[in-house]
């Protein structure tokens, strides 16, 4: 893959079988920053996000054309390596998924594909992954013990240490804490600010709030299209589509 | 009654107690000066209680957009026009003040006779009056024209403002006797100017509430 992990979408359509998902979706976003996609349920926010690491090649009948470059490189061109594709791009869901593993091997599973065997190297990428996501002081005395034991929200850091584990540039965040307290989502939205610095970071909110905190530039996307993409500041101060305005004030349809 | 229902409910509150606000304000200054003009001391010390309620009008406004904005964190158009209101309030308190300190030099006038006419500070009266009333039903019906329409407004009121300063000059160059009235007529003509550059400052907030920009930045 590319040195550079900028992500530019140009004149994406996405089906579904018959079903337009996504409709002339252009976007560029930048490195080191926080992109959020808000709009409505359905709206085309999480299958877009799925276009940037082709988890939608798993869904039969799925049909993608325009380009998607990260990099500048075409990642739907011929001869892609899919895997690599999909270790350079980490993915956060809603729902924290840990392996029913313990913590330690819920890290480690990434690096180990990868065939990282030695144990003091996978000690350290356990351990580094771990702090990054800020769950160290919390699990460092019980590696061993099964993730499924941990609170929702340190289950929710420790898939986001899974993911960074795998050494990845981008970071793919699909409303990563709509189903945690105020605290666990204060301390993930840390999270994400610092790993700004070393990852291009997209994530879907339904939070405005939350988005209007964390990112640096806001897509709001309606009915498969992309509205208006703009600064956060200036999409929430002051939007240029009335779409866009109606919906982030509660008063759309 | 849903969510955006009850927010656009409060917002018409605040609407509604500006105006409100604004009615009382107009009345201040056309009390004050007319306190004046007909030199009735009860009638300026009915200004001073006019004062303490728009004060108060002023902390009920800002208490309300305060709670819209903890409570419902408006964002955009809605959040611009709490903002506004926000600072529009605080304009017009000071409006409130100054039509105050009118009224109370009126009351140091004693007996004696006035020194000239009055006819520029009425007249700047008339013209500030219909600026605040102006500002705020510019913000109320978002009426971009009309509040841009101040700040030209506002340069009748200087002109006036320096009128009658080069009378007050001229009097008080003619017969030093009169210098003592004539600062305290100065005096009620910078407060008059003041009020007119506060409506042009809610004017500009209004502004703000419509476009997103504030056109001093």
């Amino acid at each position: 893959m590319a040195e550079k992990y900028n992500i530019t979408v140009r004149g994406c359509d996405l089906f579904y079988g018959d079903f337009q998902a996504l409709k002339d979706i252009n976007i560029d976003i930048e490195e080191h920053e926080v992109t959020a996609f808000i709009g409505p349920s359905g709206c085309g926010k999480s299958t877009f996000i799925k276009t940037f690491n082709r988890m939608n090649d798993l869904i039969e009948d799925c049909r993608i054309t325009g380009e998607i470059l990260i990099g500048g490189q075409n990642i739907y061109a011929k001869g892609t390596d899919v895997t690599l594709l999909r270790k350079n791009i980490g993915m956060v869901f809603q729902k924290p998924n840990p392996f029913p593993m313990s913590i330690y091997d819920n890290i480690a599973f990434a690096p180990r594909t990868f065939g990282i065997k030695k144990k003091s190297e996978l000690d350290d990428i356990v351990e580094s992954s771990i702090k990054q996501a800020g769950l160290w002081d919390e699990v460092k005395d019980r590696l061993r013990k099964n993730a499924m034991g941990l609170s929702g929200g340190q289950q929710q850091r420790l898939c986001i240490a899974r993911a960074l584990a795998a050494d990845p540039k981008i970071l793919l965040m699909d409303e990563p804490t709509s189903a945690l307290d105020p605290i666990s989502t204060g301390i993930i939205e840390d999270l994400i600010n610092e790993l700004k610095t070393q990852y291009t970071i997209v994530i879907v909110t339904h939070n405005m709030q939350q988005a209007t905190r964390i990112s640096d530039k806001t897509a709001f996307f309606l009915l498969g299209e992309i509205v208006e993409t703009d600064v956060t500041e200036q999409l929430f101060g002051n939007p240029k589509d009335k779409r866009t305005e109606n919906y982030i004030t509660g008063r759309f349809g | 009654m849903s969510i955006r229902a009850r927010y656009e409910k409060e917002l018409k509150d605040v609407f509604n107690n500006l105006v409100l606000m604004c009615r009382h304000i107009e009345l201040a200054i056309e009390n004050c000066v007319k306190a004046l003009s007909e030199r009735n001391v009860e009638l300026a010390k009915e200004v001073y209680a006019e004062d303490k309620l728009i004060d108060k009008m002023e902390r009920d406004i800002e208490q309300s957009c305060l709670k819209i904005l903890m409570m419902e964190s408006p964002v955009a158009g809605d959040f611009r026009e709490v903002a506004a209101a926000l600072k529009m309030i605080t304009d017009l308190e000071r409006i409130g003040d100054q039509a105050r300190d009118i009224a109370e030099i009126t009351t140091q006038f004693g007996d004696e006779e006035y020194i000239g006419k009055l006819e520029h500070i009425p007249q700047m009266a008339v013209i500030v009056i219909q600026m605040v009333k102006d500002g705020v039903h510019a913000y109320i019906n978002r009426d971009l024209t009309l509040a841009r329409s101040l700040d030209k407004t506002d340069d009748k009121v200087d002109k006036l403002f320096n009128t009658v300063m080069a009378d007050l000059t001229a009097l008080i160059k003619k017969n030093p006797d009169s210098a003592e009235q004539a600062i305290m007529f100065m005096m009620i003509t910078k407060y008059l100017e003041r009020i007119g550059d506060h409506a042009v400052n809610i004017g500009e907030w209004v502004e703000y509430a419509i476009t997103g920009q504030h056109p001093k930045t």
